[in-house]
């Protein structure tokens, strides 16, 4: 553990990355203490004000604060992140790690399963979902986590693959230890690195997801402080005032970032093997 | 190779019928009935039930999929709900558009991309491998929609110089088309640039370590030569892989931002039908993009086993 952190903080830009993360959360636990002013409230006298020294990042088209609600903002990327993601993890892993482990006719149904939304792009699958659940949070992050449910899988599935003739799976097996014991003991902890990885890459996903779906209007209720529907409502507005399309762009596209380059810098650090020449 | 073919084939088949299954239930979990909400407020139960057994609703499930699915193996996709247009021929009006905005994306990005990725693993540890670094990660991070946005406020409201939105066809002008296309085709292809750009590189980084690489150069071989003769043509071989994957961001992306410039492709349709809750539209799309998304991986995979002989004879 030691040394895969050493490994990692010699990564400026993994590093970089993390505070920018940790800066997020920050943000979004005490939104109400950082966010100058409520996300919801409007001002008929400050309507379209550019940036200023009250309202750092100006203000959109109800006179709403767009730096508070930037702010606020990154409590639906983050809640979408976590849920969503979450979501896709266990359900993914847990068809990995069965189709695996058990093979035969259970592993040649969960892989088809996999290759059959896989054969959907991730955008599309998660509109449709969206189309049929209906615009609201909770089917938004129901379709995100859907729709990464089979690259945790698949990960699962392989790295499973991978160990599951290994010596000390079969001196288990040999020991009569139970098999729920030898899945959640012996070959969880020893697939997890690929896992957590994906995790991280899969927030950013998460994230734009959220953005793209909320900026077509399939996404939470358009009041909702949420990135995407103020990008979303700053096409309208943005030849007048710049910054109300710039600004939301700017969190999702650093937030997007954060994770990438820590999935990067977490991949180089749990796998010094694959350095990418770095 | 011709058995390889036939075995890719033979993979895509329950791909397809899984597809074919997904597609249609899916549809069916949407709530609410079709043929209530076609009638409206000139619903009446005998009218309803006509055309329930018109439609073949009145048939168990399993029924109506066989039903479905032979018609579409007939080619027919069933009829838009909203406009009464068959289905395929809304999608055929419509493909042209989003195959080249797609095809123009994938070959801008690889003509950028494939090019800088070999300079950063030629140039490695340099300002320049850096500096397309952070090019890199900041394309894969970028929002397309966002890009997108951008673009217009710079290139179209401020400096006067590209349309904001409207579509000219081939046909009418290929000038007009083309810039029409500039900047659907930047927010689009970036981050499949991005992408492409840095699996070349460390595509390239690998095959640069290999002995034969070594070979040629004690052998007094130039740098040029080396790359272009000896690694390029093995370092494809992952980059094809993931190009191909790309595909399917394309597609879902051309959802967004065909939707942003008014591109009249098949990712506004697809909207259109979501918008309109015309649902045999929305079906018959899905299936519709799926199959295309398959063919075009067959494709790759052929092409993969073309440039890698190793894999035809796994």
């Amino acid at each position: 553990m030691i040394k895969i952190w050493d490994r990692f903080r010699h990564n400026p830009a993994a590093v970089g990355g993390l505070l920018f993360i940790l800066l997020l959360i920050a943000s979004a636990l005490l939104a109400k203490q950082v966010a100058p002013q409520s996300p919801y409230a409007m001002s008929t006298t400050a309507r379209l004000t550019g940036p200023s020294a009250v309202h750092w990042f100006g203000t959109d088209q109800f006179g709403r604060d767009i730096f508070s609600r930037i702010i606020y903002g990154s409590r639906i990327s983050l809640q979408v992140g976590i849920i969503a993601v979450g979501f896709s993890f266990v359900l993914g892993t847990l068809m990995g790690v069965i189709a695996g482990y058990a093979g035969g006719w259970i592993d040649q149904i969960i892989s088809r399963i996999t290759d059959i939304l896989f054969a959907l792009p991730d955008i599309l699958l998660a509109l449709v979902i969206m189309a049929i659940l209906g615009p609201s949070l909770n089917n938004l992050m129901l379709a995100i986590g859907i729709v990464y449910t089979p690259i945790f899988s698949r990960i699962a599935r392989g790295a499973v693959l991978n160990i599951r003739d290994s010596l000390f799976i079969e001196a288990a097996y040999s020991m009569g230890v139970k098999q729920y014991k030898i899945l959640l003991r012996h070959l969880l902890p020893n697939i997890l690195s690929p896992l957590i990885v994906q995790i991280t890459l899969s927030f950013a996903f998460a994230i734009l997801a959220e953005a793209s779906l909320s900026f077509l209007g399939l996404g939470v209720s358009p009041d909702t402080p949420s990135w995407g529907i103020m990008l979303s409502s700053a096409k309208d507005w943005m030849e007048l005032s710049w910054w109300t399309a710039v600004f939301p762009g700017l969190a999702i596209t650093l937030a997007v970032l954060s994770f990438n380059v820590v999935g990067d810098g977490l991949r180089d650090a749990l796998d010094p093997r694959i350095n990418n020449g770095q | 190779m011709g058995r390889y073919i036939l075995h890719r084939l033979i993979i895509a088949v329950p791909i397809l019928i899984g597809i074919s299954i997904l597609t249609f239930f899916l549809i069916r979990l949407v709530p609410g009935d079709t043929v209530t909400a076609m009638l409206g407020t000139n619903y009446n139960p005998e009218q309803a039930a006509r055309l329930r057994a018109q439609m073949g609703l009145d048939k168990p499930v399993i029924i109506q999929y066989f039903i479905w699915i032979g018609h579409v193996l007939c080619g027919n996709l069933g009829y838009s709900s909203f406009t009464d247009q068959p289905v395929l021929t809304a999608l055929l009006q419509r493909l042209p558009v989003t195959l080249e905005l797609a095809l123009l994306s994938v070959l801008a990005a690889l003509l950028i991309s494939i090019p800088l990725g070999i300079c950063a693993a030629s140039k490695r540890g340099t300002a320049a491998d850096y500096g397309s670094g952070i090019l890199g990660m900041f394309g894969i991070s970028v929002p397309n929609f966002w890009l997108g946005t951008l673009l217009i406020l710079i290139f179209s409201l401020h400096l006067h110089l590209l349309p904001s939105s409207g579509f000219q066809s081939l046909s009418k002008s290929v000038p007009g088309n083309l810039l029409s296309m500039i900047m659907p085709v930047i927010a689009l292809g970036t981050a499949v640039g991005a992408v492409t750009m840095r699996s070349t590189r460390s595509a390239m980084l690998d095959v640069l370590e290999e002995d034969y690489i070594k070979m040629a150069k004690a052998k007094g071989a130039g740098n040029l030569r080396i790359i272009w003769k000896h690694a390029l043509r093995n370092a494809m071989v992952p980059v094809a892989t993931i190009v191909g994957i790309q595909i399917g961001y394309l597609l879902g992306g051309s959802v967004i931002i065909e939707q942003i410039f008014g591109l009249p492709g098949i990712g506004q349709l697809a909207l259109q039908a979501i918008s309109n809750r015309d649902y045999s539209l929305l079906q018959g799309t899905i299936l519709f993009v799926a199959l295309t998304f398959i063919v075009i991986n067959l494709a790759i995979d052929v092409i993969y086993g073309l440039i890698n002989p190793r894999i035809r004879y796994k």
